[in-house]
């Protein structure tokens, strides 16, 4: 169960946005400064571990570049909300551990509103409004790549597994 | 009955059929990295795995990035991807000779019928040689190095019928800027074929821009079945024969369908801050511009250079304006030098760029400052992404880029042209 507050944005936030090109050769904790200041210059500094980002379609659009998932993690995100994704982003941000779940159903979640997400199930709960939401469970094998904390230590299971 | 791209990924999960919607593993044939997504992000997570690369002969290195090196932190950058092909036994490697989607076509590593995987988002201009390749990030290539094969959902395909013949100063920048006003950008997930009794007219410099801005269109991949001009390109790169008619949709595949008649189009432009705000160059006619581009993957190969210079012939560049242009591999700088597009050019007063990514992903020479206005031949206008976040980017084809550049303001190329 992931909780924080939202953090609601439009459509079509792209991966310079999250990962401003001037700032990639940096080290991440210096980029993730930067993540989404173009569209809310103080979202670096207002953050807080487990904090929901809802957003509209083609979250991530753009380019491959992981920092734009990993400046998120770096700044304690818990989960994205979006109307959709960019394919890329959203294959990035699981492989990163990072919960991405598809919530494509209009929805009244407000900035600041505490919002309260069951990975497994995709049920959003928002107290405020009195209401849940159900966003798309993220597939099964995914979940179990999630649960393992991303790509890189699923593979490292698979592989004393098979060594083992 | 299947789509060339369910053919593709059928035979490289090792199945006789597929069906859009399944997740398949499939078996890796080639995968491409650049400097800035490739060694300096996948070694770490090669060696908390401890394992090898299943196939160095099948990794392609590109530094395309960060070249030239313009301070310490690039420099780092390029020497590190330096010594880890040459640790890591990676005979391809290209340092400093192109952007790497353009490179890997002009050294025959693609060809019709491979499963293909790229650290860049722009990876689907694999596709134009009739290749299915989408774009990954450096989490997922070292998964890829590790294991030589990934997870894929196989896609549904949208099948564009181009019909018609392009008109003079149109190009497939129009197309594509047309498309990404009419579909908009978020097609997720879907494989789109280009395809249409117009393709066959399309040169291989042409149908890579299609596929290349498939990303724009928010596609999974974008992909051309090949033909005899595949053919010819695979022979003239050097690429072993491997031209197979099968490799093509079946009729009657199901596929969504949209068409385009080419000879109906206007040259197009994408205003701030997306591919998808564009509309027919005469909508913006006359913005001022500060800054003219042409370059990138998308927008500065030796054909692109010729379109550009087609305009730009006897004509000089407005003194107010810079027009810079980065050519898009060494090879087209050597091609371009030896068949008088180069002089054109220069004549003209651009300014010669080294090749490389540079300017269009806000990294090397080019970069704008606030308040400034740029009019490129590049892919994406995202803000910010050419400098300052408070600059403003347009999108159109290289004939556009250069009459932008003559007339101070942006402008229609058939009107210079003539
Ligand atoms: S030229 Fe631009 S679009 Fe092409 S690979 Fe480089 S950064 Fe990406």
């Amino acid at each position: 169960m992931i909780a924080g507050r939202a953090f609601v944005y439009g459509d079509q936030i792209d991966t310079d946005v999250l990962a401003p090109g001037a700032y990639m050769k940096r080290p991440l904790a210096e980029l993730a400064q930067h993540c989404l200041e173009a569209v809310d210059p103080n979202f670096a500094s207002n953050v807080r571990r487990g904090d929901v980002i809802v957003a509209g379609s083609g979250f991530g659009i753009g380019s491959s570049r992981e920092q734009a998932a990993q400046a998120l993690i770096e700044l304690g995100v818990g989960c994205v909300l979006a109307k959709s994704f960019a394919r890329i982003f959203y294959r990035n941000a699981l492989n990163l551990g990072l919960p991405v779940l598809v919530l494509d159903a209009p929805h009244a979640i407000a900035r600041g509103m505490r919002v309260e997400v069951d990975i497994a199930t995709g049920r959003v709960a928002v107290p405020a409004l009195q209401l849940d939401y159900s966003a798309q469970p993220i597939p099964p094998f995914l979940q179990a790549l999630l649960a393992d904390g991303g790509l890189i230590p699923h593979l490292k299971k698979r592989f004393a597994a098979r060594s083992g | 009955m299947m789509t060339l791209a369910e053919k593709i990924i059928a035979r490289a999960a090792g199945k006789n059929l597929v069906r859009p919607g399944e997740i398949v593993t499939c078996q890796v044939d080639l995968a491409m990295m650049h400097d800035s997504g490739g060694p300096r992000r996948v070694d770490s997570k090669l060696r908390e795995l401890g394992v090898g690369i299943w196939d160095p002969d099948r990794v392609v290195v590109v530094s395309d990035h960060y070249v030239p090196a313009v301070d310490a932190d690039s420099a780092e950058i390029l020497s590190f991807t330096r010594g880890w092909v040459a640790e890591r036994g990676i005979r391809h490697f290209y340092d400093m000779r192109g952007i790497c989607h353009v490179v890997l076509q002009e050294h025959g590593h693609l060809r019709p019928g491979m499963f293909a995987v790229g650290g860049d988002s722009h990876s689907p201009s694999g596709g134009a040689v009739g290749a299915f390749m989408v774009g990954i990030g450096a989490t997922e290539m070292a998964g890829v190095l590790a294991t030589g094969e990934i997870w894929i959902r196989v896609p549904e395909t949208l099948r564009i019928d181009l019909s018609g013949a392009l008109g003079p100063c149109l190009s497939s920048k129009d197309v594509l800027l047309h498309l990404c006003a009419t579909l908009g950008m978020n097609n997720d997930y879907l494989c789109i074929e280009y395809a249409g009794e117009a393709i066959a007219d399309l040169s291989m410099a042409e149908r890579l821009t299609l596929c290349n801005m498939a990303a724009e269109l928010g596609g999974k991949t974008g992909i051309v079945a090949p033909d005899a001009r595949t053919a010819a390109a695979l022979a003239a790169a050097g690429a072993p024969n491997t031209f197979d008619p099968s490799w093509r949709s079946d009729e009657g595949a199901a596929t969504r369908h949209h068409r385009v008649d080419l000879s109906a189009l206007s040259p197009h432009v994408a205003a701030p801050h997306s591919p998808a705000n564009s509309s027919p160059v005469n909508d913006h006619a006359g913005t001022r511009i500060d800054q003219a581009y042409i370059g990138a993957c998308t927008g500065a190969k030796l054909q692109d250079l010729q379109m550009a210079a087609s305009v730009l012939r006897g004509h000089r560049v407005a003194s107010h304006v810079r027009l810079l242009i980065a050519p898009a591999s060494t090879q087209t700088t050597l091609q371009a030098a030896r068949d008088g597009t180069l002089q054109i050019l220069t004549e003209a007063g651009a300014i010669l760029l080294p090749s490389g990514c540079g300017a269009c992903a806000g990294l090397g020479a080019g970069v704008l400052a606030k308040g400034e206005i740029c009019i490129a031949s590049t892919a994406r206008n995202f803000k910010g992404r050419m400098g300052s976040a408070e600059s403003r980017v347009y999108l159109g084809s290289p004939y556009t880029v250069a009459a932008s550049a003559i007339k101070g303001a942006i402008a229609d190329p058939r009107e210079v042209h003539a």
